[in-house]
């Protein structure tokens, strides 16, 4: 029986789309890191764009809201010289009940390059991956509770930055990690990069003991979890989940959840804390955690347009 | 240009210490006759060296600078983002700058073209010249050298290379190229 190949990789093992952290090599992660090394000063540049994706058409396919990851990824392309259309898929064809497959076939009889894909439903980019031409990328920007491969490459890129080796580093994701797509994309980007401690920290509702399956410790007491850490990652609290009665309050996560300079001093002194954002102020962060010394959250909007043109540089320079 | 048609040498009889010594002896010159002050900028790789030698050498204010081809490459779309570890450094104003590019090997030119188009992202320089220790023909662009030292002829199925030794040694060094 033949054995199943990486659907983001083609036959070199080389990568043609970005779908997931989980599966890929820490070689295949690494590159994109190192690659991204070099894109970060493009920004600084008076002329900020390098002609790598000249010429080609990047289509952002938001089935989700999210003006800044689609913003991102709109700078990012556009840094390299690429088109950029960004489909309003609420007031395009989707509303009158064309399928998700008609819409990608009919993106690409415009000759579509890359496809940035954010859908509220996992497995979407998967769908749109096994169906393009052989020339065509998708990236996947967050599916449902799936992913968000570009988030946690900017976050593993951020702590390389500060951190250096993976390998000697203590990491805690502190919040909603049942819901979160981005604490999944990050531990399997940790432990795939090396790092032998990652905790995921929250209230027993939010953060199911099956996570240990993924290689992560389980914490239901913050102190104790961030205990020792170089990194914090603090993950945005969703309202819904307060409606949904998974929690009594946003101010009683706060309390026994929330990241305060206090709690803070549980962590190595020199510890960094990170967040996706946006940021829910004196929610999963106290205001002088998210502006203080230790709060690197800015560098990672910095970064993450550094990752996303290593990313799209990368699976373009690629045929499946 | 030079006014002396080069001899050609050939690869394994190149001495890159005997010619780095007489690229100094022609930069000297430049400095000299140059009105306004020169900004050397070592091509990446095989270039970086040499600029920041001559920098030194030439006793010349700042640093030399780093340009990389690698962003404006024509073969991007088949040979992706390989070599992406230098990057452009550029510790000078480069609009009116009088840039002397250095480079080790001037082959097809095509690495100049692109290290060109890189340049003039970040500014408009007065005047851009070239100069490398060796030229190796086979010019694929109407690209040319204001100096070059030595004139050496290779099969395209060979490389030359600059490289320094462990002593800092600079020595040229013919590889096949792998398949």
């Amino acid at each position: 029986m033949r054995l199943q190949r990486n659907p983001q990789l083609n036959a070199n093992g080389e990568l043609i789309h970005l779908l997931s952290t989980e599966g890929l090599s820490k070689a295949v992660l690494t590159h994109i890191l190192d690659t991204a090394a070099n894109f970060v000063s493009v920004s600084d540049r008076e002329v900020k764009k390098v002609p790598l994706l000249r010429g080609k058409s990047v289509f952002n396919l938001f089935f989700e809201n999210s003006t800044r990851t689609r913003t991102t990824f709109d700078i990012a392309a556009t840094r390299l010289s690429a088109d950029v259309i960004n489909l309003d898929i609420a007031r395009s064809s989707a509303s009158k009940g064309e399928s998700l497959l008609d819409t990608i076939d009919n993106l690409s009889a415009m000759a579509a390059d890359i496809f940035v894909v954010r859908h509220n439903e996992s497995g979407a980019p998967y769908l749109i991956a096994q169906h393009v031409a052989p020339h065509v990328h998708v990236v996947n920007a967050g599916d449902g509770r799936h992913a968000h491969p570009t988030q946690a490459l900017l976050d593993m890129y951020t702590i390389r930055h500060f951190k250096g080796d993976f390998s000697n580093l203590s990491v805690a994701i502190v919040g909603d990690v049942l819901h979160s797509r981005v604490a999944r994309s990050n531990i399997h980007a940790l432990t795939t990069l090396g790092c032998p401690d990652v905790r995921v920290v929250g209230p027993k509702t939010l953060v199911p003991g099956d996570m240990t399956q993924m290689g992560a410790r389980v914490c239901h007491d913050l102190r104790e979890g961030i205990s020792g850490v170089d990194v914090v990652i603090a993950l945005r609290l969703q309202n819904e989940r307060m409606s949904g009665a998974l929690l009594p309050s946003a101010q009683e996560f706060f309390k026994s959840y929330g990241l305060t300079p206090e709690r803070m001093q549980c962590a190595k002194p020199d510890a960094i804390v990170m967040h996706p954002g946006p940021i829910n102020r004196g929610v999963e962060i106290a205001s002088a955690v998210a502006d203080g010394p230790q709060a690197v959250i800015l560098s990672q909007v910095t970064f993450g347009i550094a990752v996303r043109m290593a990313v799209m540089s990368i699976v373009a320079s690629h045929d499946a | 240009m030079n006014h002396t048609p080069l001899k050609t040498i050939p690869a394994n009889e190149l001495n890159a210490e005997a010619l780095y010594q007489s690229l100094l002896s022609h930069m000297r010159t430049v400095v000299t006759d140059s009105a306004t002050p020169i900004r050397l900028v070592g091509i990446a790789s095989g270039g970086v060296w040499l600029a920041r030698r001559l920098q030194l050498d030439l006793d010349l204010e700042g640093e030399a600078g780093v340009v990389s081809s690698s962003m404006h490459r024509d073969d991007f779309s088949t040979r992706g983002l390989s070599s992406m570890t230098v990057q452009t450094q550029l510790p000078f104003e480069v609009n009116g700058a009088t840039v002397w590019l250095i480079d080790d090997v001037l082959y097809t030119g095509r690495t100049i073209r692109a290290v060109l188009n890189e340049l003039f992202d970040y500014g408009r320089p007065a005047a851009v010249k070239l100069a490398v220790l060796v030229d190796r023909g086979q010019r694929e662009l109407p690209v040319e050298a204001n100096v070059a030292i030595a004139r050496a002829e290779l099969p395209a199925t060979q490389l030359l290379e600059l490289s320094r030794t462990p002593q800092g040694q600079l020595t040229f060094d013919v590889e096949a190229i792998a398949d």
